[in-house]
């Protein structure tokens, strides 16, 4: 059987269920502000958001792998574009780019014009050090490591602290390889 | 700066003009965050009914922001004064909004007469959702019985709102009914206003 093309992440997004963005938005919010009131930290709301992150981003590959039928990425330089063209598509439904690639081709930026998650937001003066999209990052590092790439994601850019995209920094650390749970030979 | 380049800049998230409403992102998205919305709470309480309360406040926060963006957008910045104004609006109005379809149905209680029930075949929330035998009745609707009670509250009909699952012959699934309460103000307010 001949395999499947790749499909774009427009066309993914059409067909799969969709909801009313201003829900997900809204329901963000309401995450945010109950660790804001449970953990009072910012530094703390960061890394829970970013575990939170974690958490859906290693069962968001699945989904993603599944509907998207892309094939083994050979390189870094694929992987982050098909994260960017057809992952935030496909889920977020807003387009992304990818840009500022360094010298080896492991670190490179995530540029979101778009976010849904930040609709109608606005950082108080207390909470000046919150990355307040920091679950993205989280899913991006949980969703790379279940395909056996340790990364790492920061932040760089900003549009509630003031800049005028979303860029997100994405580096490769170093390639796991697969670990098989039981012995060939036994 | 602002009006500089291609993207403006507002100083102000006040300024900046109102969405349509129309931008959507996928389910498994939502689905994902509320998962998580519901499992950091598992970590923070002891027992069901404090899981439900905090399902139900993240809701409130919700249902009071939804209650101005849709009077200020869709309803022009018309007040529903009338208790079956209101209960038409979240039925139609805030569910359309939310959740892409009416509601199912709207009931008036048969027992109290300050009760109403607004059922869902199965609600958007519980759609990936299933509940372990060991925690017995509680329903992640707790989270849509929030909205709804932050939408009525917001509109000055303070109400208790519960979600229940009612079992239905025939169905594997059983149907989701929102039961409102409404208090006795309102009450008391809708007969003086005939």
């Amino acid at each position: 059987m001949a395999p499947i093309a790749p499909r774009s992440g427009d066309a993914i997004f059409a067909n799969v269920e969709r909801v009313n963005a201003e829900l997900f938005t809204l329901t963000y919010g309401a995450i945010v502000r109950q660790l804001l009131t449970d953990l009072e930290e910012v530094d703390e709301v960061n890394k829970q958001l970013d575990q939170m992150g974690y958490n859906i981003g290693i069962r968001l590959i699945d989904e993603f792998l599944a509907k998207s039928n892309v094939s083994r990425c050979n390189d870094f330089r694929e992987t982050t574009d098909v994260i960017a063209k057809v992952g935030f598509k496909m889920f977020l439904g807003v387009a992304a780019s990818v840009t500022n690639w360094d010298a080896d081709g492991t670190c490179c930026s995530i540029v979101l014009e778009d976010n849904p998650l930040v609709d109608f937001v606005e950082l108080p003066d207390n909470c000046q050090g919150l990355y307040y999209c920091n679950i993205l990052s989280g899913v991006i590092r949980g969703a790379l490591d279940m395909v056996s790439m340790k990364t790492e994601v920061t932040w760089l850019r900003d549009v509630l602290r003031g800049d005028d995209v979303f860029e997100l920094q994405v580096k490769l650390l170093k390639h796991v390889p697969e670990e098989y749970p039981y012995k060939d030979d036994e | 700066m602002i009006g500089v380049g291609k993207i403006k800049q507002y100083s102000n998230v006040l300024d900046k003009p109102l969405t349509k409403g129309k931008q959507e992102v996928s389910l498994s998205a939502f689905a994902f965050l509320f998962s998580e919305l519901v499992q950091y709470n598992q970590t923070q309480v002891d027992n069901i009914g404090e899981l439900e309360r905090r399902l139900e406040d993240a809701g409130y926060a919700v249902g009071a922001r939804v209650l101005e963006l849709l009077c200020h957008r869709d309803k022009g910045n018309r007040r529903e004064t009338r208790l079956l104004g209101i209960l038409s609006f979240v039925h139609s109005t805030v569910w359309k909004v939310l959740f892409g379809k009416v509601a199912d149905s709207l009931e008036k209680g048969t027992e109290h007469e300050d009760e109403y029930m607004i059922s869902e075949k199965e609600l958007l929330v519980n759609k990936f959702i299933s509940i372990p035998k060991d925690m017995g009745t509680f329903n992640c609707g707790a989270f849509v019985a929030g909205i709804v009670r932050g939408v009525l509250d917001g509109a000055g009909f303070p109400a208790v709102v519960t979600a229940h699952f009612v079992p239905m012959e025939g169905q594997q699934r059983p149907r989701t009914t929102i039961l409102i309460k409404f208090a006795e103000e309102v009450l008391r307010r809708e007969a003086r206003l005939g």
